[in-house]
């Protein structure tokens, strides 16, 4: 018996992505976003999600794929990761899917650039493949190191801002 | 058919009790740890009141029902360990042994070793595998030692206060009850049947009743989802006090009134369940002094006052390090060696004290000490040695001024770079901690007589009020603790407002020059550029006058709405590094806005590296001496052999146009310059001159002289300044000035020997429009 597993699909520029069905929380749209300046590209901006504050990223930006056209407004597709919720921008959501793990293949040597470092590998459907998006992998690739930035450091002691806490 | 029992339901139970172990250790691990720190402050008292027998006796008893605890749990290495203490302690107790320097060592050696095992225990569930086997020796050898200067007077078999004297003397021990109580019972029973003082567990447990009396242990955790909950709660009634406002049902305003109500009480509740005692972080202090103390050959006394002054968990844990930095520094470099006080006919044990109270809903904290005091020749050459400031600044600075450079960054007295401080990252790290968490830090210092430095920070962090302003469409919190003041500039107002010294805008806010920082420039939200900012499109300015770091700087935003409770969360870890902001809010409406990390955006602006270069000197100067901080001067000819300056920060270029090319409009001379044209200013004309008939000092043979000209700008518009000869260039502080002369004169001081005319650049530029005007007006009337 194949061990089978569902993932949540949806599109981003034409490509057909999955992430684990367990990993996302809910799906979102019309959500008003907050944008950050002097943020990474990918960073979208915050969304209010039931009085959390969630950064939203958009998928686009991290792929490398282009602007989302105006009249077609990105769905927030909202995940668990290690730092809490985060939402991820998507063009379109698709069914959840059932996939026999056989079907499994790490990345195609072929695969390049971004969707390389942010995709754990794929699996063949029928006329089709699904990407499997590393939800974390896109979380680490966004990070703000500002230089210059006089953030003291006691022996030994990271000392943040408290309100960062 | 129950014949055998259920597998499934043994291994619940099973783990069921293994769940009950855990939390049994888990309690023990707590409860030693803070046991621990008790005694480290007891062995501290002990060693200074060696025959305290109330405070010995509650060492004993602690060591004893770690070991206690130990055994049961089965622990063997740390009951083995603790067993070797508590035969120290015995022989401290009987009175064979009396404690010193070398016992109070080993024992808070063994404190250590305690910790650390605990800590083990705590992580990994065993004891681990650390070799004590030396503690164990000494701890050991300590107690073969024969009795030295004990005189065995008192029977050996009894406790040395003895129960008549300790219960005779009104006990005050102030921090714990349960000594309190706990004593008199004890040292009557241990006078009655010694062997008892062997078995106390039952008594334990009764202390422990009465200790968490009326108190519960709660993980912090769970207060953390409480508070968090109160802010989504106070922010669900923000909103629907927003919707209240549009509809007017005077049953739903009632309501909301008491919604209101429980709410604010509910917080304030809340708020108070996340208070912790200062002694939370003082409790460490005794030790550390006393290690130090020994470490650097000083005598110290700590002394504590207020260590029941609660503030809030956060606070406590930003302050934490922060104290630990001052208090190493006021051992470090304050207070001195024995044998130095002597000298000065000071006793020989300093005193260190700290001190805690409220004032004002803010939380003070004094650390002062009655040591050296703060050098001031030695900082301030530290200073000069480091650069950080010039040597006419030194000149100029007060006693006041100079003990403020020891927060600058990059700044340490110390000559050797010790364990203990010195290590240059010291008092402007604790500054800036201080003030990021809004609080502000001051210092005091008498030669030879000590130091007091001076925190005050606020009670929470969590719930802040903050003022909304919005740039660039969208809305930013700002920390209410960071406002200074709001000004506005009306139309009219912003092109005489608002100045410009090379690429940076100024405000002049009652003689002060106010930085001036563009929100939506420093955000990349809106390319306004800065030098458009007098231009006419603009109707009004908002200058948020912020401080930040010890500095002030105003923030131009494009509005400013209302000042709001906003609750404080944090953003995740992709945005942590934008040290522009502090993190985010909810807003009434629903939508999120960021809220400015004030000392975070100065940096970014560059405008705090810019301060803090400059501080020094420039500081909050009244108006008259303003022109003391004009350090770069041009120097040049005046008419009549005159000599004259301005400051540097004005001028673009030096430009020499041949008499030929100048030209006219009108009445006003101009030249062509680069495409442009720039209207020509003499000095002659510009300024009002006191003889009454003017010398001719032209004539027309010098019509095809080469006239060499200033090129200066304001606000983007550029004007020349015809002077006689440039002659140089000075950097200096004027010092010996006298009050200026005339009229666009700011002074006259001696530069290079020769009484100097220093023009005020406020004249010249005032030419580039009103001034040329007058001039016209002026030509008129001669003609």
């Amino acid at each position: 018996m194949t061990e089978r597993q569902q993932f949540s699909t949806f599109l981003v520029d034409g490509f057909l992505f999955g992430i684990e069905v367990e990993k996302v929380h809910e799906v979102a749209s019309g959500a008003e976003i907050t944008p950050v300046p002097l943020a990474p590209s990918m960073v979208r901006g915050l969304i209010n999600l039931r009085g959390q504050i969630v950064t939203a990223i958009d998928l686009r930006e991290c792929l490398q794929r282009g602007q989302r056209s105006a009249d077609n407004p990105p769905i927030h597709l909202i995940v668990y990761t290690d730092d809490g919720f985060a939402s991820l921008l998507v063009d379109q959501v698709d069914d959840v899917m059932e996939i026999d793990e056989d079907t499994f293949e790490p990345p195609p040597e072929t695969l390049h650039g971004r969707f390389r470092e942010l995709i754990r590998g794929t699996y063949k459907l029928a006329g089709r493949l699904l990407l499997v998006l590393d939800a974390e992998a896109v979380m680490n690739g966004i990070s703000v190191a500002i230089p210059g930035q006089s953030d003291g450091v006691y022996e030994g002691v990271a000392s943040g801002s408290p309100l960062q806490s | 058919m129950r014949d055998a029992p259920d597998p499934v339901c043994e291994a619940g139970l099973e783990r069921e009790h293994m769940d009950d172990m855990g939390a049994i250790v888990k309690e023990f691990i707590l409860e030693s740890g803070e046991n621990l720190d008790q005694l480290d402050r007891d062995l501290v008292e002990l060693e200074k009141n060696p025959t305290d027998g109330n405070t010995l006796a509650s060492i004993f008893r602690t060591i004893h029902s770690i070991k206690g605890a130990s055994g049961f749990l089965g622990f063997s290495k740390l009951g083995a360990i603790t067993h070797v203490g508590e035969s120290l302690l015995s022989r401290l107790r009987d009175g064979s042994l009396v404690i010193n320097p070398q016992i109070a060592n080993r024992l808070l050696a063994l404190m250590d070793g305690l910790r650390q095992m605990l800590s083990h225990i705590d992580k990994t569930g065993v004891e681990g595998d650390a070799d004590y086997s030396a503690l164990v020796e000494d701890l050991t050898h300590l107690q073969q030692i024969e009795p030295t200067a004990a005189p065995p007077a008192t029977p050996p078999k009894r406790l040395p206060g003895t129960s008549s004297s300790a219960a005779a003397q009104p006990i005050d021990l102030n921090d714990e009850t349960v000594t309190e109580t706990a004593l008199p019972q004890k040292e009557a029973r241990a006078t009655t049947d010694e062997r008892n003082l062997d078995a106390p567990p039952e008594r334990k447990e009764t202390q422990n009743i009465t200790s968490s009396q009326g108190n519960v242990r709660v993980d912090v955790r769970q207060l953390d989802v409480l508070m968090n909950l109160v802010g989504e709660l106070v922010l669900a009634r923000n909103e629907i006090l927003q919707i209240s406002s549009i509809h007017e049902d005077s049953a739903l305003v009632s309501i909301l009134q008491h919604l209101n109500f429980i709410t604010t009480e509910l917080q304030e509740g809340i708020m108070k369940t996340r208070m912790q005692p200062i002694d939370n972080v003082w409790n460490k202090f005794p030790r550390m002094v006393r290690d130090l103390a020994f470490q650097r050959g000083k005598k110290i006394r700590l002394e504590m006052e207020g260590n029941a002054t609660e503030l809030d968990k956060i606070l406590i844990e930003a302050i934490k390090d922060p104290l630990m930095h001052v208090v190493r520094n006021s051992i470090d470099h304050g207070l001195e060696t024995p044998d130095k006080r002597a000298l000065v006919g000071k006793s020989a044990e300093g005193r260190l004290l700290l001190r805690a109270f409220h004032e004002g809903g803010q939380v003070n904290i004094e650390i002062s000490d009655d040591g050296a005091g703060i050098n001031i020749p030695e900082v301030k050459r530290k200073a000069l040695e480091r650069g950080l400031l010039t040597s006419d600044q030194a000149r100029l600075m007060d006693d006041q001024e100079v003990m403020k450079l020891i927060f600058l960054p990059g700044f340490s007295t110390s000559e050797k770079i010790t364990d203990i401080s010195g290590r240059g990252v010291g008092m402007d790290v604790v500054k800036t901690n201080i003030e990021r968490i809004g609080g502000k830090i001051s210092i005091q210092s008498e030669p030879g007589q000590g130091t007091t430095l001076k925190i005050r920070i606020p009670l929470t962090l969590t719930i802040i009020p903050a003022l909304i302003v919005t740039a660039g469409g969208d809305r930013y919190a700002i920390p209410q603790v960071n406002v200074l003041e709001l000004v506005r500039l009306e139309e009219d107002e912003i092109g005489t407002g608002i100045e410009k010294i090379q690429n940076s805008s100024v405000y002049r806010l009652r003689g002060d020059l106010l930085p001036l920082v563009w929100l939506n420039v420093e955000l990349n939200v809106e390319n306004r550029p800065r030098d458009t900012c007098a231009a006419a499109g603009i109707e009004i300015v908002n200058i948020i006058v912020l401080r930040a770091d010890g500095n002030k700087f105003g923030l131009v935003v494009d509005g400013v709405e209302d000042i709001q409770e906003i609750v404080v969360k944090a953003l995740g870890k992709q945005l942590r590094g934008i040290a522009t902001f502090a993190g985010a809010t909810i807003m009434g409406d629903g939508t999120v806005a960021l809220i400015l990390d004030v000392v975070g955006l100065a940096l970014h602006a560059r405008v705090l590296a810019k301060l803090r270069e400059q501080k020094p000197a420039a500081e909050e100067r009244p108006e008259a001496q303003r022109f003391e901080e004009i350090e770069k001067l041009l120097l040049f000819e005046g008419p009549d052999d005159t000599r004259m300056a301005i400051s540097l920060d004005f001028v673009t270029r030096l430009q020499e146009f041949a008499s030929s090319s100048i030209e006219r409009t009108g009445s006003q001379e101009v030249v062509q310059y680069r495409g442009t044209i720039l209207p020509l200013e003499r000095i002659a004309t510009l300024l009002p001159e006191r003889r009454l008939r003017p010398r001719r000092s032209k004539s027309k043979a010098e019509m095809n002289e080469t006239l060499q000209a200033v090129i200066y700008s304001k606000d983007g518009r550029s004007g020349a300044l015809v002077v006689g000869r440039i002659l140089d260039t000075v950097e200096q502080n004027i010092s010996n000035r006298c009050p200026p002369s005339r009229k666009g004169v700011l002074a006259s001081a001696v530069i290079q020997g020769r009484v100097t005319e220093i023009l005020d650049p406020e004249v010249i530029c005032a030419g580039l429009s009103s001034l040329s005007h007058a001039n016209q007006a002026l030509v008129e009337a001669k003609v």
